[in-house]
């Protein structure tokens, strides 16, 4: 087997090991410094990337943007008139909302931060939409209901609330988000918010509410994420 | 056949591993990191837990090659050689024709040097950032903000390093050569590397042997 020869020691300081300790310590100042830092600077730069034509801006990590999480392929488009939901499982009337239909039910609207549980946050995003309290209440859950169980209609993701939570003011099946119809890529045309715990906790392509005994874990849970999703700074 | 087209042996098999092993986790690093960061392709590619599967197990698979490296000696002598600088190196850095062949430059030039030490630092950040957001429950919420954000900034720093890596890779054929067989050509090792020449003793000509410098090179040294 051949080697080359050894060259002799180079002469000089070590500054490819200050260059990593020094990356190092940068990494350190952003774990602990780096969420008021990217707060400031989108606060600083969100007038620029409005009138950004290009768009670029928003793809780099400058700040708060939502990343838009898919756990199935494709996910196939619902419009107002292929969109139900459905309420049922232990309550006295389950029934099918169109989309109409919920547009014409009571609406709230509210403003709160979007929190992924892995870091990335979106700091005052508009919701509106109808309170999961609502619909509740019109299908009179059983007494032996203790649980909310969500599908989404990417046929694979479920999630869970226990009752009284699901009950809060601010837990929604929200129509509109950021001042607009929840687009596709949110989870639109429907989707859950759940306010106080982390994104996972909120539904995209919201399809079905199902009363249960017992809070069914739902598809991050069996993969890790804790069953209670409630945002502890 | 002229004293020119000699070849000479510049990495070993183990470097040259080393170098196909990270390359191969880096690209898969890099290319989910693309599906996991990029909203359209998150939603084209969708299956985010298997997506962020891969990406996690490259990402910690990363520093393994380099690691393993270091049981050859070759290896470590070259990361001797790329974590010091000389007084060449810095005035390379600076020059404007630093390809003119008036530098003493060795078996890497500056630029080499500060690309490699980049990559490994930028790797442990990375590690590191990447540990904080996946196991959630480490650290508070503000922490793994910061976790996001420098993990973010990093990849993006790093993808640009890789991207140059190729593209002067790409550029140099001969250069190409040296990763891919291990030996590069005299003459164009003397317009890239003198000094790394001037230093090599003349058995590891034709790859006959190994032997350490023999201080040809010292009289080009101030």
């Amino acid at each position: 087997m051949t080697r080359p020869a050894q060259p002799e020691p180079e002469p000089g300081a070590p500054v490819g090991r200050r260059v990593v300790l020094g990356l190092l310590g940068l990494g350190v100042a952003g774990v602990i410094g780096g969420a008021s830092f990217s707060r400031r600077l989108s606060e600083w730069l969100a007038p620029v990337e409005l009138r950004d034509p290009t768009g670029l801006l928003s793809t780099l990590p400058l700040g708060p943007v939502f990343r838009f999480y898919s756990v199935t392929g494709s996910v196939v488009t619902r419009d107002a008139k292929t969109y139900r939901l459905t309420v049922g499982g232990l309550v006295a009337r389950p029934s099918t909302y169109r989309l109409d239909d919920l547009r014409s039910l009571p609406r709230t609207s509210f403003t709160s931060d979007f929190h992924c549980v892995t870091g990335w946050v979106v700091p005052g995003v508009e919701w509106a939409g109808v309170r999961l309290s609502e619909l509740l209440d019109r299908a009179q859950p059983s007494s032996s209901a203790k649980a909310v169980r969500f599908r989404s209609f990417d046929g694979v993701y479920t999630e869970s609330l226990p009752l009284d939570e699901a009950r809060e003011e601010h837990v929604v099946v929200a129509l509109e988000m950021l001042g607009g119809p929840v687009s596709h890529d949110h989870g639109g045309p429907v989707r859950m918010y759940v306010d106080g715990q982390y994104g996972y906790k909120s539904t995209k392509w919201l399809s079905g509410i199902e009363l249960t005994s017992d809070e069914v874990p739902g598809y991050w849970e069996h993969r890790g994420y804790e069953v209670d999703g409630t945002i502890r700074g | 056949m002229g004293d020119s087209d000699l070849t000479l042996s510049r990495f070993t098999r183990v470097e040259r591993w080393v170098h196909r092993g990270t390359a191969l986790l880096m690209g898969t690093c890099l290319l989910t990191a693309f599906v996991l960061y990029y909203g359209p392709m998150s939603l084209a590619v969708g299956h985010r837990h298997v997506v962020e599967l891969v990406h996690v197990v490259a990402g910690y698979a990363l520093p393994v090659p380099m690691l393993l490296g270091l049981v050859s000696a070759a290896y470590r002598a070259d990361l001797g050689v790329l974590n010091r600088f000389s007084r060449d190196d810095w005035q390379w850095l600076r020059s404007r024709n630093r390809r003119n062949g008036s530098f003493a430059v060795g078996k890497f030039n500056a630029g080499q040097k500060l690309n490699a030490s980049l990559v490994a630092g930028s790797v442990v950040v990375l590690v590191g950032t990447g540990t904080l957001m996946f196991w959630t429950g480490l650290v508070r919420l503000s922490w793994r903000t910061g976790a996001t954000f420098v993990h973010d900034w990093f990849a993006l720093g790093l993808g640009l390093l890789v991207l140059g890596h190729i593209w002067f890779a790409i550029a140099d054929p001969h250069a190409r050569e040296g990763m891919r067989t291990g030996r590069v050509s005299r003459r164009w090792a003397e317009k890239e590397h003198p000094d790394w020449v001037a230093r090599l003793s003349p058995s590891a000509e034709d790859g006959r042997g190994a032997a350490s410098g023999t201080g040809r090179g010292r009289a080009r040294r101030r």
